[in-house]
């Protein structure tokens, strides 16, 4: 349910960024995922492949890069990589003053298109000689 | 042939600038908005009218209700002459920036001071969705126990301020102290670490 709201806000955001180049075909989609955003892959791809299907990213490879979680101590200063579940203090001094400052993000990173014809209508023309 | 199409677009961001426009409503009419976030069942709409009964009847508020399904929570705030708009969803999960944009035209903005956005009971999805408005509060209650923040951590630490409810079923439960998660933005100096503790039954908190 999760995922499936925030592959639907990917796949407009892809769609969005090929119609505005023309292009003909989504061949690959380039994801950042942040480690602590909660979002499952395998649940992002398959709602992607059934949201896609018949749009210009249908068949869309997606690549996904995980971002890892950081964390700072306000009390100490450490920096310090997070995972889930998150520590309720700072695994260097254990202060409880800390703060999330990475791995909460997920973007589309870029993509991959086929370009469109470049004279609309090109199909059906006589081939040249 | 094959093009690259640089994009770097956070994925909500399509929600986030409906949720700008409005909190440029919000302030445009001179209120305060605030986004209610919790379980099921935990008391956000005893809590708005626990809490509306006690600030000064010149303070004039609104309620939006989210929910899946159903008008009886509306039906609730109504009966106390507040106004109130019932958004359901349909199915969807959490209540998203373009729905409340869509509640807003049935609201008496410019006569409010407060308005409550009661999202959808659920401790995930709604901590996604950036609504417009300025405070997130989320309601915690005691009978759901004490390790919620570690197991929805994006609810908590999204939150402005946690509210633990129930307090007067405390001695039935052995709860263990609340420790909230990492936040992802710093506080101002001298935030509260502990959550205000309230009861929305009558004399109880």
């Amino acid at each position: 349910m999760h995922e499936l709201a925030i592959t639907q806000a990917i796949l407009s955001i892809v769609l969005e960024a090929a119609e505005a180049a023309g292009a003909r075909r989504v061949t690959a989609v380039e994801l950042t995922v942040g480690a602590l955003t909660g979002y499952v892959d395998d649940s992002i791809r398959f709602y992607f492949e059934r949201l896609s299907e018949g749009t210009l990213a249908e068949g869309a490879l997606l690549r996904i890069r995980r971002e890892p979680g950081e964390g700072r101590c306000r009390a100490c200063g450490g920096a310090f990589p997070v995972e889930p579940p998150l520590l309720p203090a700072c695994p260097l001094c254990g202060s409880p003053d800390i703060w999330i400052t990475g791995g909460n993000r997920c973007l589309v990173e870029r993509i991959e298109v086929e370009d469109g014809d470049p004279h609309p209508g090109g199909e059906g023309h006589p081939q040249r000689q | 042939m094959a093009t690259h199409i640089p994009v770097v677009k956070a994925i909500l961001s399509a929600n986030d600038a409906v949720a700008a426009e409005n909190r440029a409503a919000f302030d445009a009419a001179g209120l305060l908005a605030v986004n209610l976030m919790s379980s099921p069942g935990a008391g956000k709409t005893s809590l708005i009218l626990a809490t509306l009964e006690r600030l000064p009847p010149s303070l004039r508020a609104g309620v939006i209700e989210g929910d899946i399904a159903s008008t009886l929570d509306a039906e609730r705030i109504a009966a106390r002459n507040i106004p109130v708009v019932q958004i359901n969803t349909g199915g969807a999960c959490h209540l998203d920036a373009p729905m409340v944009r869509s509640a807003l035209s049935h609201l008496p903005l410019p006569d409010l001071d407060l308005l409550f956005i009661e999202n959808v009971g659920n401790l995930v999805c709604p901590a996604e969705f950036d609504l417009g408005a300025h405070l997130r509060i989320v309601v915690a209650s005691v009978p759901e126990g004490h390790d919620k923040p570690y197991k929805y951590p994006g609810m908590f630490q999204k939150a402005d301020a946690v509210v633990l409810n129930k307090v007067d079923l405390m001695p039935l439960h052995r709860l263990r102290p609340l420790r909230l998660p990492a936040r992802p933005v710093d506080p101002p100096p001298g935030d509260p670490a502990l959550p205000p503790v309230v009861s929305d039954r009558p004399g109880r908190g």
